[in-house]
């Protein structure tokens, strides 16, 4: 049986071919034996034949592992090709040639045996039969002074693998010392080159990368409150840009996501601000936070934000309801299971602290701890993530004052707390102080939810965190 | 014994290829390092680095690293199929995979690690471990210690004391063994069972072996003791001064690009998505109000993610839109409990609000995490 793989390009060019096909595009299926029909007309480079070359300790054959490379792929010498095992050894096969990739003698699992051809390479022909010689000629390329030829009346001996790294990078190929032989300037050379003058071995194609202010690394002490409020600082790039768009599917969790924000937005949303003087919460948060820590808890703002929210749930319950699909019926949740976004790697995870009408601030703080601290190694679990009713998202940890938050179904409100500034601000009797202000912006539900009730719960939140002392009368 | 730290990158920056070098032509034939981290990704960053820069023509190096609890597993290897990696997580014990082929070993600090780099022509794995034998003879001659041709090391002919992993590249190679000093044997027997049934896959096989600390043989043997004797042992066959040079794997300057390679070797895609392909065929068993539902499930997992996904639930068990979407999500998605998990959850909120259903599907999804 013979199965073909024929690329289903715009120009196809096969002609010559042992084999007759009559090929229906819709039939073609892709084996594991990849074999393309020997195009005649495209280009008239050699075929050569890169056997596997002997891997020492006498081993004559390997399991091939994996393809770097697939058929059609242009390589350089010194490219990786593949990756081949052998009794406990992982052994690397790169390129000895410039050219593409037209056969791959071996799919993965198989045996390969040492001196048998691995792969065959079509050499442009304009090269030569020895791909190891120098090429001296100027490619046509607009950027003429990376590759120079002249040093002091002399010729740079490169091949185009090295002048095209060395393009890449803005090198001049004058300023760089050859290793190689009659002075010829090696891939390792531009390497060592590119070390020295910006102190790091970077790819040729670099991926751009900002980097996140809140994303854990192992120098970055978690019990620091402030690490996330460090402006993100973009990676300064030395190296010249040669990178493409690259496009991935939207898979896992994103795909999730795309569904939820998408029934989200469903949602008739209305917005209602304020802010809040958190003068005194923050006072009162110092004296209780080395109470907190004898019994081996962090306390941050979130429990008391939580808790006040609760209460003030107890007054306005329909701020913890779910509306139906239907929108037919309004169900009014009994427990309070206030959620809080979390930044995680995977994205916006929202665990959520059960039954915070029973909860004293200090058992929220012991539960958040424990999400915190699960969230932050990925092992959430489906209960810590689900039943939530109502959402708190401390955005401000990051930056920012107001913000629009998203409702997330089947909730009907949200709240978002901005940072905490230090601002000034006039008391009772006219005077500037200074004041320990965070903006709060809630979201609801407008097809259930009115903007009096928004505005009765937010005053009434805000009224126990103005003044924590008003939040013991009513504490359950 | 000295240990002497380096204080210049210009030192090191000899030894890489640079043209009219000044110094290693004078310096001698090898090298001693030591690692001051115990990082397993730094650590096996550091190998990536001196395979990648270091020009082991003039110099061969001898690096000398221990690690704190890890598991590593061989290039070609199957997470799921070699360790317990729900023990792991609960443990804090990291996972990584390294770029040498072999099976799969659990590091500790009773451990230490060798790595012998040579050129690529200079690849001799059975030299360097009667250096290994011969140094632990030296220190103690009553040492019952050989090697066997599967180049382990075992002790009084049946324990294995030492397993090797290499790793060759166009110009260099590396051999790289462990050595059981004082390892915690009842944390390395429990991760390294896998719990995970019906997996099927081609990826390399561990050899499991029954291991012995050369502690339990010898109680006045100490990791540094024996790091200090193979140094000592590996100098004197190379005509070196017996000086043991201190890195530091964090130092970008006196390793430019380390941090990269470090960072790679941390990532998601390295170490699950590197896994070969796999399938998996087990029977859920899932006890649903009076009775024990039998779930087939049946995935082909690539690059660690879930590529084909077939659960066989009773008809109307879910309602069909829903299930259609669960295998839909999990479709392209990692094949790992914490992706799954955000994202049923988060699954979960499209759904209508009826408590029968949450708690169907997350029996189902739980069940399902189990499995990852």
């Amino acid at each position: 049986v013979c199965t073909h793989r024929v690329r289903s390009c715009s120009s196809i060019r096969f002609i010559k071919s042992k084999y007759v096909c009559v090929f229906d595009k819709s039939a073609l299926k892709f084996s594991h034996q990849q074999r393309l029909f020997r195009t005649s007309a495209v280009s008239c480079g050699q075929i050569v034949q890169f056997k596997l070359s002997d891997i020492g300790e006498g081993i004559t054959e390997v399991t091939v592992k994996e393809w770097y490379i697939k058929e059609g792929d242009s390589v350089s010498q010194f490219d990786s090709i593949c990756e081949v095992q052998s009794d406990k050894a992982s052994v690397t096969i790169t390129s000895r040639y410039d050219g593409v990739i037209r056969k791959l003698h071996y799919s993965i699992d198989d045996i390969a045996f040492v001196g048998k051809p691995l792969v065959d390479i079509e050499i442009d022909a304009s090269k030569g039969v020895a791909p190891e010689e120098d090429v001296v000629e100027t490619p046509p390329m607009s950027h003429e002074e990376h590759t120079h030829q002249e040093i002091k009346g002399h010729k740079t001996l490169a091949t185009p693998a090295v002048r095209r790294l060395a393009m890449e990078n803005n090198i001049k190929l004058s300023e760089v010392v050859g290793t190689g032989k009659d002075n010829r300037i090696l891939k390792e050379d531009i390497l060592n080159y590119l070390a020295k003058q910006t102190g790091a071995i970077l790819p040729p194609s670099p991926k751009a990368e900002i980097v996140p202010p809140l994303r854990k690394t192992e120098t970055v002490p978690a019990a620091l409150k402030d690490k996330a409020r460090k402006i993100p600082v973009p990676v300064s790039r030395p190296i010249a840009f040669s990178g493409k768009d690259k496009t991935e599917p939207v898979t896992g969790f994103q795909k999730a996501m795309v569904k939820t924000m998408s029934a989200a937005l469903k949602i008739p949303h209305f917005g209602y601000c304020d802010e809040i003087d958190l003068t005194q919460l923050v006072q009162l948060r110092e004296e209780l936070k080395p109470l907190a820590e004898l019994r081996g808890v962090k306390l941050s703002f979130m429990p008391f934000f939580i808790k006040a929210a609760s209460l003030g749930l107890l007054q306005y319950p329909i701020l913890n309801a779910s509306l139906d699909e239907n929108c037919q019926n309004v169900t009014y949740k009994a427990s309070h299971n206030i959620g809080v976004a979390m930044d995680t790697e995977q994205g916006l995870i929202v665990p959520n602290v059960k039954n915070v009408q029973v909860c004293s601030v200090f058992d929220i703080a012991v539960e958040l701890n424990r999400l915190q601290s699960l969230g932050s190694a990925g092992q959430l679990g489906t209960s810590d993530l689900t039943g939530g009713t109502f959402t708190l998202s401390n955005i401000g940890t990051i930056g920012g004052t107001y913000a629009k938050p998203v409702i997330l179904p089947p909730e009907v409100a949200i709240g978002a707390l901005g940072k905490i500034q230090v601002l000034p601000r006039f008391n009772g009797k006219g005077e500037v102080f200074k004041a320990q202000i965070m903006n709060v912006s809630w979201s609801a539900d407008h097809r259930i939810i009115d903007g009096a009730t928004m505005a009765r719960f937010s005053n009434l939140w805000k009224s126990y965190l103005e003044n924590p002392a008003s939040m013991l009368l009513d504490l359950k | 014994m000295v240990l002497q730290s380096l204080k210049s990158c210009r030192w090191l920056s000899c030894i890489l290829r640079t043209p009219k070098a000044c110094f290693w032509s004078t310096a001698s034939g090898a090298l001693i390092i030591q690692s001051v981290s115990n990082d397993v990704y730094q650590n096996l960053a550091v190998e990536d680095w001196i395979h990648d820069h270091m020009d082991l023509e003039k110099q061969q190096v001898l690096f000398l690293w221990r690690n704190s609890p890890a598991v590593v597993i061989g290039r070609h290897q199957n997470p799921w199929q070699e360790c317990n990696l729900r023990l792991l997580r609960q443990k804090n014990i990291k996972l990584a995979r390294r770029r040498s082929g072999g099976g799969t070993v659990y590091h500790d600090l009773g451990n230490i690690n060798l790595t012998f780099f040579t050129t690529r022509k200079k690849y001799e794995r059975m030299e360097n471990l009667k250096l290994v034998v011969k140094a632990l003879k030296a220190l103690r001659p009553q040492l019952d210690v050989h090697v066997t041709d599967r180049y382990d090391i075992l002790l009084d002919g049946q324990y294995k004391i030492s397993g090797t992993a290499a790793k060759l590249g166009r110009t260099s190679a590396y051999h790289h063994c462990t050595l059981l000093c004082n390892a915690d044997k009842f944390v390395l027997s429990s991760v390294l069972k896998s719990p995970y049934k019906g997996l099927k896959s081609n990826a390399t096989p561990s050899v499991p072996a029954s291991v012995k600390n050369l502690f339990e043989e010898d109680p006045s043997l100490t990791s540094e003791m024996l790091l200090d004797a193979i140094a000592k042992e590996y100098a004197t066959q190379h005509h070196i001064d017996h000086h043991i040079t201190v890195i530091n794997p964090a130092d970008e300057t006196l390793l430019p690009g380390i941090s990269i390679k470090t960072k790679e070797l941390q990532t998601w895609e390295w170490v699950y998505g590197k896994t070969p392909k796999f399938s998996v065929s087990t029977c859920l068993n899932m006890a649903f109000k009076d009775s024990v539902l039998d779930v087939k499930v049946n995935m082909d997992v690539k690059h660690g993610r879930i590529e084909v996904c077939n659960i066989d639930l009773p008809e109307q068990w879910l309602p069909p839109g829903l299930y259609s979407q669960l295998v839909k999500s999990l479709t392209g998605s990692k094949f790992c409990p914490n992706e799954t998990t955000a994202l049923v959850t988060a699954l979960l909120r499209v759904c209508p609000q009826d408590d029968e259903l949450h708690s169907r599907w997350s029996l189902l999804c739980e069940n399902m995490i189990m499995l990852m």
